[in-house]
């Protein structure tokens, strides 16, 4: 028999803790075939975050290092200045980077650091059990916005990819989702340039991954994916806002 | 090497660079500036990394990431900036990292003042950051010791896998006095070290068999891995206690009517209150700790002699290491405790006054 599809190499053979449904074992894999397919399992290491991919230190086969929420950047950033033949990334929530952690992922991307982020988009506090995010959209209820988001009172989501875009020294930023195969193998791309330019030191670049938590948001994940695609898209539209590597400034 | 005239934060720096310190992450604060700016200047000059933080928090996390990486890395504040790093430090504490920490004390709370202080005794000794640990904490009282313990820091910090954190003040950041450093380690020698760590750092992997995994982190959701974790943490602290205790005598005799404990810059001070009783026939003798954590209790008790009427602490803050000396001293004579706040520094002729009530 021939085995067409299998975990790959940059995965360990660890059951997820994710929900049923649940995307992050997707965008995990999306990293890792990109690590395999650059041969650099070797000369990698990944920042775990705080939030449901907290345990991703476990699911990678490279070194990894746990940070406090928010701060995955500045221990990248460290990480990489210490070992600077390493190839470095963060794999953070929209609570994590763009509330606690704005301020490390907002200079950790003016400084140009050599890092790949990997921002995980899903409109809402998983972990802790569906809170509200900075990334919340208008009038979505959430356990802390039990009336809906009302954005004349806590302001409206931001938009990390625009608002990284406009600082001069990122590399690469794209913002890509996961609601359809076909999205994937897209996400999976920008993933694996993301990747291909940390290997190649070209700078700092930060890919955005709409993706769905059908726990907190308490639908099916089919659902979840239409819900995304008719609230989330038209607020966060897909699209590269830089790549330095192909002109699109 | 000559002595050269420097201000304790240039010299602690540079002693740091010498001791084979190749990364520093920090943010600007008086009175700690000149050491940041120190590293600005010279790191570039060794190959070393410097960078100025978008604050205390992504600099002790800077700290954090490349002690992880197994790299000899240090951080410096003062206060404010200090409680901003402890979650950090509780982070490197958990997960045992090697790093040190300098904090140049100033008044408090809140803003405080730019004068010297030493009223983060508590914060840097009892805790700080959240949950069960401990810093190794070192007192300078000169610039030339405050430079010696860059080396000994970084030395401490990767013998216990234990964040290290040398705590001065205002006082020995700004005043200038004759240093002498010692050799600077060699690139093999630096070298050498950056290979110390590899057997559980994050550092690039061998080709499979040896392939490793490791994994850089606090974060225990078993309650039992926890409590065996933090037990084992107590274990290590243990070790230290027994082998890393530090003071300094002076004046110590069978003679001694008062027995004084001050640490850091107050304990110059006293020094010379104590000098000058000795002209008129009073001895009075001086314990000084210099690691304030693991805290030289024993040898405060051995030092109290059978002539010893009180013991006195001196500090720039409200008491605090007094609790540690009265723990110390157990009941066995009275403690007495004076000290100055809000950066006003104590003058030799009030210890005096204070000292001479005694007899």
């Amino acid at each position: 028999m021939e085995v067409i599809a299998k975990r790959p190499q940059s995965l360990r053979n660890v059951p997820f803790t994710y929900c049923p449904g649940c995307l992050h074992g997707v965008a995990h894999r999306l990293i890792a075939e990109s690590i395999d397919e650059l041969g650099i399992l070797n000369t990698v290491t990944g920042i775990a975050p705080v939030g449901c991919s907290v345990f991703a230190y476990k699911f990678f086969d490279c070194d990894m290092a746990q940070a406090a929420h928010g701060r995955a950047p500045a221990v990248a950033t460290g990480i990489k200045r210490a070992r600077p033949n390493m190839q470095v990334f963060t794999y953070q929530g929209d609570g994590d980077l763009a509330a606690i952690g704005t301020a490390e992922i907002i200079h950790a991307a003016n400084r140009g650091e050599h890092i790949s982020v990997f921002f995980v988009n899903n409109a809402i506090y998983g972990m802790t059990g569906g809170q509200m995010a900075p990334t919340t959209l208008p009038n979505m209820k959430t356990s802390t916005s039990p009336y809906g988001r009302d954005v004349s009172d806590i302001g409206y989501p931001i938009r990390m990819s625009e608002l990284m875009a406009t600082l001069v020294a990122p590399y690469y930023i794209e913002r890509v989702s996961l609601l359809s195969p076909a999205e994937i193998i897209k996400a999976k791309k920008a993933v694996l340039k993301s990747m291909t330019y940390n290997k190649e030191e070209r700078g700092f670049s930060f890919v955005e991954i709409i993706s769905t938590c059908p726990t907190n948001w308490g639908t099916d994940p089919v659902k979840a994916r239409d819900w995304a695609r008719d609230n989330m898209l038209p607020f966060f539209k897909l699209g590269c806002f830089r790549d330095k590597g192909e002109g699109v400034e | 090497m000559a002595k050269i005239l420097m201000k304790g934060n240039e010299a602690v720096a540079e002693a740091a660079i010498r001791a084979g310190c190749r990364l520093y992450f920090a943010y600007p604060i008086t009175p700690q500036s000149e050491l940041i700016e120190y590293m600005a200047k010279m790191m570039p000059k060794v190959n070393g990394t410097f960078i100025q933080a978008e604050s205390e928090i992504a600099a002790i996390n800077m700290v954090y990431g490349a002690s992880g990486a197994g790299i000899r890395v240090m951080t410096s504040s003062s206060s404010p900036g200090i409680s901003l790093k402890q979650e950090g430090i509780s982070y490197i504490a958990g997960a045992e990292l090697p790093a040190v920490i300098v904090n140049v004390q100033r008044g408090g709370p809140g803003l405080g003042d730019i004068q010297p202080g030493q009223a983060d005794y508590y914060q840097a000794v009892k805790g700080g950051g959240h949950g069960d640990y401990h810093l190794i904490v070192l007192a300078p009282s000169s610039v030339q010791e405050f430079a010696d313990m860059a080396s000994d820091a970084l030395d401490l910090a990767d013998k216990y896998r234990n964040p290290v954190l040398i705590l001065a003040d205002g006082m020995l950041g700004q005043m200038m006095e004759p240093v002498e450093f010692k050799p600077a380690k060699t690139e093999e020698e630096i070298l050498k070290l950056r290979d110390q760590h590899t057997s559980w750092c994050i550092s690039p992997n061998q080709d499979a068999p040896n392939k490793h995994h490791h994994e850089i982190n606090s974060l225990e959701i078993d309650p039992l891995v926890l409590e065996k974790h933090v037990n084992d943490l107590y274990k290590k602290y243990a070790v230290v206690e027994q082998n890393e205790i530090k003071y300094e005598s002076y004046n110590i005799s069978d003679d001694n009517e008062v027995l004084c404990v001050s640490f850091g810059t107050a304990s110059r001070i006293v020094k010379s209150a104590i000098d000058d009783l000795k002209t008129k026939g009073k001895s009075v003798g001086l314990i000084r700790p210099i690691t304030l954590w693991p805290y030289p209790s024993k040898q405060i008790q051995d030092a109290i002699g059978k002539k010893v009427k009180k013991v006195y602490v001196f500090e720039l803050n409200t008491g605090q290491m007094l609790d540690d000396v009265k723990i110390a001293v157990c009941g066995k004579v009275p403690v007495d405790f004076w000290g100055k706040v809000g950066g006003i520094v104590f003058t030799p002729a009030e210890i005096e006054e204070k000292l001479e009530e005694c007899f």
